[in-house]
């Protein structure tokens, strides 16, 4: 172990953490503004008592995600300041931007709805749960686009003088094929997430009590984030086979990587279970699917994968002697447990639908049993996604350009990094204990009665508590 | 102007605001224990920025980010080599953010109480720190020939940084002191008002010994000039506290802190971090910037989006306008 290895651990386990309150923060800000606004066009109570409901669980993890995000923004200069020196010129503005143009958006309209209720008129307090949502929602594309350049460097020079990339087309980088990809992949991974939330919650609430008043509204949460989950399954599964196909022609290594596939085939073959050696001399079994590995990467059932070896002879040859594959095992069953969470999740709300079908309550211990792991499946599932893309872009930090090695921080001392990752990795596991039970003591207390709601354009009575305080 | 000045401009512009407006934020939690006497009290107090700290938390993010757009040199020196300190920062950021959306979340008095802790000293350790940060940013730093920090974290901790950080810390316990003033109704509105000008005198002593400390360090006309202003800023806010006008003293308290962080940054430039070990080392607006090309694009950005932003923040404020008391918070 030393600083660059510390360094490294740092970066993973904060990142993973941070993207853990992400994906439930960007679903499920629009889930709650559309529930908002069933509310607002039907006039049904059932709509409004969820948007409370959901919206509770919502800013609870939001407030997690927002204080884990400004770490990330430190952490590049704190950690990899030549890394951020190398690239600054190019992935500075869109973290500069994604603050100005999309946290204020967030953070600001987020403070309206949620002390809004009683304050603003209804119509214009529904507009401050879209504006927050939609500022998060666009802070995922800058995010994305800075990290698009990192797998797939687009629009820049490398000046012969300083050694540092420059930018030269800032529209290239905004429209990186990687990240017109990345971005739906992501956004349709976070509904899996936020809408297998609502499931597990609502499914909760109508097997443990179906005699309670809301069981409408539960059923209506239960459906609706099912069929949130199935669609952005869906979505999830196309945006994934285009960006394999992308990935295989920007960045073939992360393909094989991902497959174990060492020597290049044509046609090749998808494993879904292979347990080898190590080092991939020897295959002890096999579960394999002929010609989908092809037509997954090339879109042709026939086309030719390169494999490891080749294109680590390949990069020996173009960027010098050195190791230029990243981890196998970690790729391997990182694109599996991805892909295998998700699924897993969809399943679940094919399930969670039938058992509804017809006006049926679902009453089924092994249904809930299932529907209370679920949020869990696409949160695990979005963490391996993020750990393959970055793992298996090892050793480059920019791809092609610079390696991670090279990125660290000179000046800083293993003592700091250490004593940094440690104060991170405790804070971080306490609040997660903090939080979730948190999560659960509100998922289990279910919608909440309806007070009747003060008129915002009454102000005589002076002394009126808020309808909400902290 | 050069572009490189227009962002040095920003970047100091960014932090101004973040200084002004979380500066209150910090002095509220800092207050925390000493104005709120009972449980009802301390929510008063936390609400009088319960729906704005977020946004005012994003200043940083963006003078962060803007940082790293246009002067990646300056971000990756100053956030490597002040690693301690901006931990530190991240930390108390980190727990007291959290504070304020969970104490709420339970009834128990010690839950409340231990997020009670994390929002005073989450907001205690930055209001020094920034302090400790910035006068070491004025002061210069060793830093190598290629830009590297060559100092410890106790090479930051020197007497001068040390003064800036109890500057900070009391500026910013004096700013919130008026701003709950401001905000609130009742009791706890004298006690605010009174405690503002008992802090106030002794930060103005503070704050006038940095300031002149700064300028004997390094300082122009203009920079001589901003002081000046912000000691005469702070000691009017402070007769418009005793006088009770509190919507004055609250201009007085903000524009001294904007016009103490404006002398550093004017008394920096064209510096943007010096090196007291290698005078090739030193960081200038120049040298640290970003190319052309980028630093005309974020132009562009900044000059439609920085409006909008004001704008709605500015609507926040008004929309939250109205003074609480302990009759408005609601039981749980």
């Amino acid at each position: 172990m030393d600083a660059l290895d510390v360094a490294r651990w740092q970066f993973g386990v904060t990142t993973v953490y941070h993207f853990l309150f992400v994906p439930l923060t960007i679903g499920l800000s629009i889930l709650v503004a559309i529930l908002q606004t069933l509310w607002h066009r039907t006039g049904n109570e059932k709509y409004l008592k969820l948007t409370k409901f959901y919206g509770k669980l919502f800013l609870i993890n939001f407030a997690m995600g927002v204080v884990t995000g400004i770490v990330q923004e430190f952490q590049f200069g704190m950690n990899w300041s030549d890394y951020s020196r190398f690239v600054g010129d190019i992935f500075g503005a869109p973290l500069a931007i994604e603050a100005l143009v999309a946290f204020f958006l967030e953070s600001t309209f987020i403070g309206l709805w949620i002390f809004g209720w009683d304050r603003l008129p209804k119509r214009l307090h529904l507009a401050t749960i879209w504006a927050a949502a939609i500022g998060t929602n666009l802070s995922a594309y800058f995010i994305l686009a800075a990290n698009s350049f990192m797998q797939n460097p687009v629009g820049y020079q490398i000046n012969p003088d300083t050694g540092r990339a420059e930018l030269t087309d800032f529209v290239a980088v905004l429209t990186n094929k990687v990240a017109l990809i990345t971005f739906p992949h992501t956004i349709a991974g976070a509904f899996l997430v936020a809408g297998s939330l609502l499931v597990a919650v609502a499914l909760w609430h109508l097997i443990r009590r179906p005699d309670s008043t809301d069981t409408p509204a539960y059923r209506f949460a239960a459906k609706f984030g099912s069929w949130v989950t199935l669609i952005s399954a869906t979505a999830v599964m196309i945006t994934g086979d285009i960006q394999g196909k992308i990935m295989t022609q920007v960045q073939p290594m992360k393909m094989a990587a991902a497959e174990g596939l060492y020597d290049t085939e044509s046609p090749a073959s998808f494993s879904v279970l292979t347990v080898g050696s190590l080092d991939g001399s020897r295959e002890l079994f096999a579960l394999k699917i002929p010609y989908l590995l092809s037509y997954l990467s090339t879109g042709d059932p026939n086309g030719t994968v390169s494999g490891i070896n080749d294109l680590q002879a390949q990069y020996t040859a173009q960027y010098g002697a050195g190791s230029y594959t990243p981890i196998i095992p970690v790729t391997y069953w990182s694109f599996r447990l991805m892909i295998g969470f998700g699924l897993a999740a969809a399943a679940i709300a094919l399930l969670v639908l039938w058992s509804q079908r017809k006006g049926r309550t679902p009453t089924s211990r092994w249904l809930l049993r299932a529907g209370l792991v679920m949020p869990l499946l696409p949160l695990a599932a979005n963490s391996f996604g993020w750990i393959f893309t970055e793992m298996g872009r090892q050793p480059w930090i920019v791809f092609g350009e610079m390696l991670t090695r090279d990125g660290v921080s000179r000046s800083v001392s293993m003592a700091e990094v250490l004593t940094s990752f440690t104060a991170f990795t405790l804070i971080y596991a306490a609040l997660a204990v903090i939080e979730c039970k948190l999560l659960i003591r509100y998922a289990k207390a279910g919608v909440p009665d309806l007070t009747p709601e003060p008129d915002p354009d009454d102000t005589d009575d002076a002394e009126r508590p808020l309808a909400f305080a902290y | 102007m050069e572009l490189t000045t227009i962002w040095f401009l920003l970047v100091a512009v960014l932090f101004t605001g973040y200084f002004i407006l979380e500066g209150f934020d910090f002095g509220v939690g800092m207050l925390l224990p000493v104005l709120g006497r009972d449980d009802r009290e301390r929510r008063v107090l936390i609400n009088t920025i319960g729906p704005v700290w977020d946004g005012n938390e994003v200043w940083l993010i963006t003078a962060g980010g803007a940082m790293f757009a246009a002067f990646p040199e300056w971000y990756a020196t100053l956030f490597s080599g002040f690693y301690l300190p901006l931990l530190l920062i991240l930390l108390a950021l980190i727990a007291r953010g959290v504070a304020f959306e969970y104490r709420h979340k339970r009834p128990e008095a010690s839950w409340k109480r231990r997020w009670d802790h994390a929002i005073f000293f989450g907001s205690l350790l930055p209001a020094i720190l920034w302090g400790v940060a910035f006068a070491n940013i004025l002061r210069g730093v060793p830093l190598t020939a290629d830009h590297e920090y060559a100092g410890g974290f106790f090479n930051l901790l020197n007497p001068y940084a040390l003064l800036g950080g109890a500057t900070t810390a009391a500026l910013f316990l004096t700013h919130g002191a008026v701003f709950i003033a401001l905000k609130t109704v009742g009791d706890i509105r004298d006690r605010a008002a009174a405690l503002a000008v008992r802090v106030g005198v002794a930060t103005a002593v503070l704050a006038v010994a940095f300031l002149t400390w700064s300028l004997t360090i390094r300082a122009n006309t203009a920079a001589i000039a901003l002081a000046v202003a912000a000691a005469v800023a702070l000691l009017g806010g402070l007769a418009a506290a005793y006088a009770r006008r509190e919507g004055w003293a609250f201009i007085g308290t903000a524009a001294a802190i904007g016009l103490a962080v404006a002398t550093l940054f004017t008394a920096l430039f064209p510096n943007v971090l010096p090196s007291t070990l290698d005078a090739a080392g030193t960081l200038t607006a120049t040298n640290a910037a970003s190319t052309p090309y980028t630093l005309k694009i974020m132009t562009w950005v900044a000059v439609i989006f920085t409006p909008i932003v004001l704008a709605y923040q500015g609507w926040t404020y008004w929309v939250f306008r109205k003074r609480i008391g302990v009759a408005h918070i609601p039981p749980h």
